[in-house]
């Protein structure tokens, strides 16, 4: 019952920090909200028993995310959106559209933490018995993340080594040129 | 800065606890939640911390550029090295059981090298992108 | 009211993902597009999770005394899409760095009529 209520309260304190970032327009506090947004969402992560999540969540986006959307921000130095040109009724459509055919997906999948749902079915309850002895590492995350999928955990560092080589390429040191010399 | 003595003295007592938690959490990833990318991250925090409260050159004094190229290869190497090695001795890619005598110590000592290879690579890359956007704004 | 209870999870999920959607698609700023963006990665991840749940179940460590863990293999997935996710941040925030000093501006509107212009 408890448990119920913190969901609730969680998922409503989020819905308005996400409406709050999509109207206000000072990029300053948009920024800060989306910390608090990923700081919320490691919360809702830990009730619903994702610890690891949770650890990965509010470091990588409370932390780094914001901290690089503020550099950015204190590089391009425009701290205020400009208001829309024109009213979006186009955009509104495609996201009402959207969404109801989502909630119309919905109505498909079992309901919320069944035990007897088709995704705890198959290799889940293999890896919970068996892994332990298997790998001798009783936090099953890192033993299905290391052992059991290590191969996608080595395409998944490829794929932060390849993002840190990519801005380097876009922002990496300019050689002692000249100044005002624009990039052709 | 003149007037940020209170960020200085806070933050050279954080920055080694900061550290140690990062340590903390990359070796204990086995038996409680963790593992190589919530450490890296945090490690690489603690030197955006300095980064941020001591000025940029400092921080480049401290970590260098160049170290953190290396190292951010590094972390790849040593994981698809640990793939490599389990070739070389016998097993598929990435099979654990052949590295060490028995099954279950390969598993930890594979599970451990990765983890390593993982927490290196996540740190310097995150320093080396937060040091790319600091320069880019300094020049 | 059994059905709504089972779903509002979800629902709720649905509307946060249109709403970092209608913020990508509707407001020109980059930055806050950039926003939007990781508002609707963030959500998708809530969905997985909550799939992933399991009732009285508790955080899939292996401990005494516990008989029920939740699935991991969710939690894997999502661990390793959060820190791709903060690796297609990071390189969307550097473009959006060099295209502020090619434009002088991270206005969407602009940046097309200076297009338009050239």
């Amino acid at each position: 019952m408890i448990d119920y209520l913190i969901n609730i309260i969680l998922l409503a304190f989020l819905a308005i920090t996400a409406i709050a970032i999509l109207r206000i327009r000072s990029l300053l506090a948009v920024i800060m909200l989306f910390g608090i947004f990923s700081l919320l969402s490691a919360g809702l992560f830990v009730v619903l028993d994702a610890a690891d999540v949770a650890f990965t969540e509010a470091a990588v986006g409370a932390g780094i995310s914001t901290v690089l959307m503020l550099a950015t921000l204190a590089l391009t130095r425009d701290h205020e959106e400009k208001p829309p040109a024109h009213q979006p009724w186009l955009p509104l459509v495609v996201v009402v559209i959207t969404g109801l055919a989502l909630v119309y997906g919905t109505l498909d999948i079992p309901a919320f933490s069944d035990p007897d749902a088709p995704s705890q079915l198959h290799v889940a309850p293999r890896y919970i018995e068996h892994g332990l002895e298997e790998t001798g590492v009783p936090n099953l995350v890192t033993a299905v993340l290391a052992s059991y999928r290590g191969f996608d955990t080595l395409g998944e560092v490829t794929v932060i080594f390849t993002a840190g080589i990519g801005v380097l390429l876009l922002l990496g040191r300019t050689r002692r040129r000249k100044p005002k010399e624009d990039e052709q | 800065m003149k007037h940020n003595l209170i960020l200085r003295v806070v933050a050279k007592l954080l920055i080694p606890i900061i550290v140690l938690f990062a340590l903390y959490v990359q070796f204990h990833g086995d038996f409680g939640p963790g593992g190589g990318f919530q450490a890296g991250v945090i490690f690489s925090v603690a030197f955006i911390l300095y980064a941020l409260v001591y000025g940029y050159e400092t921080a480049e004094r401290v970590m260098p550029e160049s170290v953190l190229r290396v190292l951010a290869s590094l972390g790849v190497l040593i994981y698809a090295g640990t793939g490599i090695a389990t070739l070389l001795l016998g097993g598929n890619f990435l099979d654990y059981n052949v590295l060490a005598g028995t099954p279950l110590a390969g598993q930890h000592v594979g599970i451990l090298l990765v983890e390593l290879g993982v927490g290196v690579t996540v740190s310097s890359v995150m320093l080396l992108i937060f040091f790319a956007f600091v320069a880019r704004g300094n020049s | 009211m059994e059905f709504v209870f089972g779903h509002y999870n979800y629902w709720i999920v649905i509307l946060l993902m249109m709403v970092g959607f209608y913020t990508v698609i509707s407001r020109g700023n980059l930055i806050k597009k950039i926003a939007g963006l990781n508002m609707f990665q963030t959500s998708v991840f809530l969905l997985y999770i909550s799939i992933g749940n399991v009732k009285e179940g508790t955080t899939p460590i292996i401990a005494e005394g516990f008989k029920v863990y939740s699935n991991p293999l969710p939690h894997v997935l999502i661990l390793t899409a959060i820190v791709v996710g903060v690796a297609t941040t990071a390189l969307g925030l550097a473009l959006v760095v060099r295209i502020k000093e090619a434009y002088g501006t991270i206005e969407e509107e602009e940046i097309h009529e200076q297009d338009k212009s050239l």
